[in-house]
């Protein structure tokens, strides 16, 4: 099925996507239509143009596809499923994500996987090939973010605050020197080659996606952040 | 009733600009079909518009829009304007009926003067003197409110979705070098035609998406220097300490902009020694003027735009390059949707100032 969406209202558009019985959805010439492809499961989304705000949220097992830059909390609370654009991401990317994947090609805003949460066998994971505003992984609870750094001459791919309230999960930086200002409550440490294993399958996903070689993403430092095993928060919510 | 001011409810918004900086004229059409798809962000209590070098022929004058609630409040606000200016021109600012907009009070446009004599007398500068004016009137006469006073510029607001009050407005109609216009979604009070955004004190304007949380500690500060903060908003203090840092402390628009959005003191440690100086003073010499809380603004003035997000970025703002256009919005589909190639697109960081002036003067 393929929709124009023009300047159509989001629950028409919504509505549209919802009850096609077509896996596959195109949705052409889309400008800033919010919710799409929310909650849902079993289809295939691309969206030439710019999405709205909350693309995918509660997304439950279906992909989207953006050719474009996706806007603000793409991704929020989504449960399974994937979402890839092919620019860059707004503020909240990944908020309170619980499973599945988010892939950007570029830069990702302030706050990317803000509240992100992994729990039994759902763990969430957000690659971004750029950089990423402050916040990054705030009070991050579970799961993986990975930034790539790309373009960025090694520099720490993050801007202020990283990590901050950090109490679960896992953040992979691709720099020569870790940020500057990470706080007390965070670890870091220079990734091993075993310790890169767990991220390599989703960084040869990005370079897949993207069409970017893997040779010269591998050929730099990696720094991992963790919440310190002193940390007095990581065991309140879950296990993890 | 009760009006703006009187009562206050325990803000989304949207914010949106086009300027030009080779001073091209652009028609106001194009500034309402951007607020158009941001359609949700607002709820109908209250939209806006200002728009810059739209009245050349008069570009001399200040041009006053003034709301009026009934005829006597018009006479009365006139006789104080003949007594302190020369009216050049005054008419109805033309509408055009639409059902999405009513109980539309009586809106009038002056272009004025202030007169020699009076000026003389009261001993301050032109601008203080209109300001005063401006205050005088908005406190004192009842049912007059004016809600834009600055030169070769106009705001234009109501309640309403922001593509109805454009087209309330005739907007198509009018072109200048820089639109900015803002879409309401009052959390804080009801929702009345001056409360509006952009709210402007000369010809600087401001429209604000956000929910500051320094208001009563700004307003305590700002009204110190003969500022009335009348109406609960946010935006009316916001507006007040621009127009006091810039106009009255003669700062520019990067350092107000230091002031309001001031870098965290552990940012601050990391410039050089001469940076982090000039920051510490900024800081501490307008201590009360630092504005917390969630807040996207779009600052218009006379040749010039400024963008600027608070510190910790908690509202979203990206800005589109095309050739010498600028567009600036709180969602990319509202430039794409009346510029869909861009040189280049970005996000400014928190407490980043963007400011875009023209090159050499209105074409």
């Amino acid at each position: 099925m393929i929709i124009t969406a023009g300047t159509m209202h989001f629950q028409e558009l919504n509505a549209m996507i919802r009850d096609s019985r077509d896996r596959e959805v195109i949705i052409d010439k889309c400008f800033g239509q919010r919710y799409i492809g929310s909650g849902l499961s079993g289809k295939n989304i691309t969206i030439n143009g710019t999405p709205g705000n909350a693309l995918g949220a509660y997304l439950n097992g279906a992909t989207i596809n953006v050719n474009g830059n996706a806007q603000d909390a793409i991704g929020d609370t989504m449960n399974e499923g994937e979402i890839v654009v092919n620019g860059s991401s707004g503020d909240a990317t990944g908020y309170a994500m619980r499973g599945g994947s988010i892939f950007v090609k570029e830069n990702a805003g302030y706050r990317a996987g803000i509240h992100m949460k992994s729990y039994k066998d759902k763990s969430p994971v957000i690659v971004i090939g750029g950089c990423a505003g402050s916040f990054l992984g705030e009070y991050q609870a579970g799961g993986k973010i990975i930034v790539l750094g790309i373009g960025n001459d090694g520099a720490p791919p993050v801007g202020y605050f990283c990590g901050t309230g950090m109490h679960g999960g896992k953040i992979l930086l691709r720099c020569n020197t870790p940020p500057a200002d990470l706080p007390a409550q965070v670890c870091v440490t220079e990734a091993t080659k075993d310790a890169l294993d767990e991220f390599v399958p989703y960084i040869d996903a990005y370079c897949d996606k993207f069409g970017v070689s893997s040779v010269g993403i591998y050929d730099s430092k990696f720094y991992i952040l963790e919440p310190n095993s002193g940390n007095p928060y990581k065991r309140l919510y879950t296990q993890n | 009733m009760k009006k703006e001011g009187e009562i206050r409810i325990p803000a989304g918004c949207a914010i949106s600009s086009i300027f030009s900086k080779n001073g091209k004229n652009i028609c106001g059409d194009r500034i309402v079909n951007s607020m158009r798809v941001m359609h949700d962000r607002s709820n109908g209590l209250g939209a806006g518009y200002a728009g810059y070098g739209i009245y050349p022929q008069y570009k001399d004058y200040y041009a006053f829009h003034i709301f009026y609630d009934h005829t006597k409040a018009r006479e009365e606000c006139e006789q104080f304007l003949e007594m302190h200016f020369d009216i050049i021109n005054l008419s109805k600012i033309p509408v055009k009926k639409t059902p999405a907009i009513t109980d539309e009070p009586l809106i009038w446009r002056y272009f004025v003067a202030p007169l020699p004599t009076k000026l003389a007398e009261s001993q301050l500068d032109e601008k203080e003197f209109v300001v005063r004016c401006c205050i005088r009137i908005n406190t004192q006469i009842t049912g007059a409110y004016i809600f834009s006073s600055g030169k070769n510029m106009g705001v234009f607001k109501a309640v309403g979705y922001p593509e109805d009050v454009g087209e309330f407005y005739r907007l198509d109609e009018y072109e200048g070098y820089c639109w900015t216009a803002h879409g309401r979604y009052p959390t804080n009070t009801p929702g009345w035609w001056g409360g509006a955004h952009p709210f402007a004190m000369l010809d600087m304007s401001v429209v604000h998406n956000g929910e500051i949380s320094s208001y009563d500690a700004n307003r305590r500060y700002i009204e110190m220097f003969g500022y009335k903060c009348t109406l609960l908003t946010d935006t009316e203090v916001i507006t007040y300490i621009i127009d006091y840092l810039t106009r009255r402390e003669k700062l520019t628009m990067e350092e107000t902009a230091q002031i309001i959005a001031a870098p965290f003191w552990s940012t601050i440690a990391t410039k050089s020694p001469e940076e982090r100086a000039r920051l510490e003073y900024l800081r501490d010499t307008f201590a009360s003027l630092l504005i917390t809380g969630p807040f996207s603004i779009l600052v218009g003035f006379d040749g010039g735009l400024m963008a600027l997000n608070d510190r910790l970025k908690l509202r979203s703002m990206v800005v589109g390059e095309k050739d010498d256009m600028v567009y600036i919005a709180s969602e990319e589909c509202a430039i794409r949707v009346i510029e869909p190639e861009l040189d280049k697109l970005w996000s400014p960081k928190g407490g980043e100032a963007v400011i875009v002036r023209l090159n050499g003067g209105v074409k």
